[in-house]
């Protein structure tokens, strides 16, 4: 099958080194500032707030939008990440969840919305977010960190690639099952298309919206550990020492926080949809 | 002026629909059309008009293309060409603000699967209407209510729309529709998903609800007995194409075509027929100068043995017969006296249905009176045979004319071959 010699590898090396880093550079420090400003932030006030605060917080919402059963199992899981000590870490995690959901949410739900309303776009959207869902992480985790150095920023951007397709999806997924009468009965009333998209198709939307927002923070916890393999702080490093030192026990201790927090999060997200 | 008028408006769905206008327009049909370009005509220079205050049936089956039609009157669907006034103004040619705008003031629509917002009260979905046009909360609330209760819903207000009946949910649909107080209602189906009951008591209430309003109705069906109740006029569409208006009498009576004809073959004419189109003018009459012995004489030369009496304008006064003008005629009472006064009467526009059961009890011909005047009478047997037959006895004998004149063309070819 060697019939000619495709220089993908030389080209994307050209690109990387002549075009991107020396005239992009400026740009990208410029948006690695803006994230790790707010990753911190986040994180810094996430670990000054009190703990019992936090969970107190945390189980009231579960008792509230899931149930008492929730609330239960919020409440151990609290008592668990303090008893063994990674409270802080949980912080630092929940802090790259946030900030990496918040911009996968404002970018993909707008294009999930313009891609349910319009044909081209929708063209274009689906085979780029089957690149972005199917490409090997490592791929993309290499330049990021040429682009913006370790820690807690690339591991965002790594995660935003990873875990925006579902929003996009569901978010388009939701509003084009909106019945067809209740669009044209709103159509037909008068609405304007930005009536229509905020009184009748997100709302009618939201539940699927939230399932898929739901899937985004599952996806971005499931990146705990890979995006500390790039030095981002948090749970996933407890379980990287844990497997680089052969301690069995503290890779478990650190594994099971991340469930723990993932089933409050999902929990309570689901709740927040189903709700709705 | 029309309300709606309707000028040779076409849909053509597909990737080229000005070609398939042109093929279209050059005498095609849609078949051909569709064979050939694998476009599909959904509407075909369909013309009509529409009077203020009148409800306009558009009746046809399905894949007619009556949906389609009623969403390009207001735009719902982009027609390919022709033109829809409204009130004068070509909606086709309105930009998006106007066509907005008129969407809002002038056309209600009601859909056939309500089309209700799931995560609105009821109350606030009647009040979508006035909500988009920026209408106060207070103000818009308060006319939803009113419109609430036109359609008898009171105390559901607060309600969701799923925890409604369908009949329920349907008044909704209405009172949504009426809440901006538009002119036009335009009703797609709006009554077919619901149970006969239910959609009996809902055509009625259509019909109480536009003898106050006085609204035009532009009303999709497939029913063909509710096309007849409910339409002043009625459109029948076959494959995209008008093929017959006119009043519901003038459908059952001169079907335009064979399609028309085997569509009303099997109407219950019981429900359609009135009493004005069965009665007969009294052969005779009599008034009370007439005195006993002329209405005797009267009664002997018709060889019946009752009469009619009226005065000298004609205003019904009752009925004599033979036995009570014999009595009167040797006791010499006056008229007034002897009348007999259980006649049973109606008014001309009474269905025939209602009058079975009086026709089956009573003993004398059923008198048809407006205004107190006599306008005809009905007996038993002009009931019964304008049931069976209604005014198809001509038809069958004009086809039956017609058949045997062809069989009589094809053996005259067989001879001169």
């Amino acid at each position: 099958m060697n019939y000619f010699h495709f220089p993908l590898e030389d080209w994307t090396n050209d690109f990387v080194n002549n075009w991107l880093l020396p005239v992009m550079s400026g740009f990208f420090d410029q948006i690695s500032e803006v994230l790790k400003t707010s990753i911190e932030g986040v994180a810094n006030f996430l670990i000054a707030v009190p703990p019992e605060l936090i969970a107190l917080i945390l189980i009231i919402l579960a008792w509230k939008i899931a149930g008492k059963g929730t609330a239960l199992f919020t409440l151990l899981g609290c008592l668990y990440l303090g008893s063994v000590s990674l409270w802080a870490d949980a912080m630092q995690t929940v802090s790259i969840v946030i900030v990496s959901t918040i911009i996968s949410v404002v970018i993909g739900v707008p294009v999930g919305i313009l891609s349910a309303t319009n044909r081209i776009v929708d063209k274009i959207v689906r085979p780029i977010l089957d690149f972005m869902q199917t490409l090997p992480i490592f791929v993309y985790l290499i330049p990021s960190i040429l682009l913006f150095g370790l820690g807690g920023v690339p591991a965002v951007i790594a995660t935003f690639v990873f875990a925006t397709p579902p929003a996009v999806r569901m978010t388009s997924l939701g509003i084009q099952q909106v019945p067809e009468e209740v669009v044209e009965a709103s159509k037909a009333f008068g609405s304007t298309s930005k009536q229509l998209l905020f009184k009748v198709q997100l709302p009618l939307a939201l539940p699927t919206i939230m399932a898929g927002v739901n899937q985004t923070i599952m996806l971005a916890l499931s990146m705990a550990v890979v995006a500390s393999m790039i030095g981002a702080p948090g749970l996933g490093s407890t379980v990287l020492t844990g497997i680089s030192t052969v301690n069995v026990g503290l890779g478990l201790t650190g594994g099971l926080a991340i469930v723990v927090l993932a089933i409050i999060l999902d929990r309570i997200t689901q709740g927040l949809g189903n709700k709705s | 002026m029309n309300k709606i008028e309707v000028k040779n408006l076409t849909k053509i769905f597909g990737p080229h629909p000005q070609q398939g206008l042109k093929r279209l327009k050059s005498g095609e049909q849609k078949a051909e059309i569709l064979d050939k370009t694998g476009m599909t005509v959904g509407v075909n220079q369909a013309s009509f008009s529409v009077k203020p205050g009148e409800i306009f049936v558009i009746m046809g089956l399905s894949g007619s293309g009556k949906s389609t039609l009623i969403r390009l009157v207001n735009r719902l669907i982009e027609p390919t060409d022709g033109e829809i006034l409204i009130d004068g103004d070509d909606i086709t040619k309105m930009d998006n603000k106007t066509l907005i705008e008129t969407r809002r003031k002038k056309l209600g629509m009601v859909f056939q699967k309500f089309g209700l917002l799931p995560h609105r009260t009821i109350l606030s979905n009647v009040a979508y209407g006035l909500e988009i046009q920026g209408i106060k909360k207070e103000e818009r609330e308060a006319k939803a209510m009113k419109t609430i209760e036109d359609v008898g819903l009171k105390g559901y207000e607060a309600s969701y729309p799923k925890e409604l009946s369908g009949g329920m949910q349907q008044r909704v649909g209405l009172a949504r529709a009426l809440a901006n107080d538009p002119d036009i209602l335009l009703m797609d189906e709006a009554f077919s998903a619901l149970d006969p009951i239910i959609r009996k008591e809902m055509q009625d209430e259509l019909l109480k609800l536009q003898n106050k309003l006085g609204k035009t109705v532009l009303f999709i069906t497939h029913d063909l007995d509710e096309a007849l109740k409910l339409g002043d006029r009625i459109a029948i569409m076959k494959d995209g194409k008008i093929v017959q208006i006119g009043t519901a009498e003038e459908i059952l009576e001169n079907p335009a075509d064979e399609y028309v004809s085997k569509f009303v073959k099997d109407v219950d004419r019981s429900k359609v027929l009135e009493a004005s189109h069965v009665m007969k003018k009294p052969e005779v009459l009599m008034t009370y100068k007439d005195g006993p012995r002329v209405a005797i004489r009267k009664m002997e030369e018709a060889g019946a043995s009752s009469i009619f009496v009226v005065d000298k304008d004609k205003n019904y006064k009752g009925l004599l017969t033979i036995d009570n003008a014999i009595k009167a005629y040797k006791e010499n009472l006056p008229m007034v006296d002897v009348l007999t006064e259980d006649v049973y009467w109606t008014a001309p526009e009474t269905p025939l249905n209602d009058l079975i059961g009086i026709a089956a009890v009573t003993k004398y011909p059923i008198t048809v009176i407006e205004d107190g005047k006599l306008l005809g009478i009905i007996s038993r047997v002009s009931i019964l045979s304008g049931l069976v037959l209604g005014k198809e006895v001509d038809v069958e004998m004009h086809n039956e004319v017609a058949e045997k004149k062809s069989e009589e063309g094809m053996k005259d070819e067989v001879v001169s071959a």
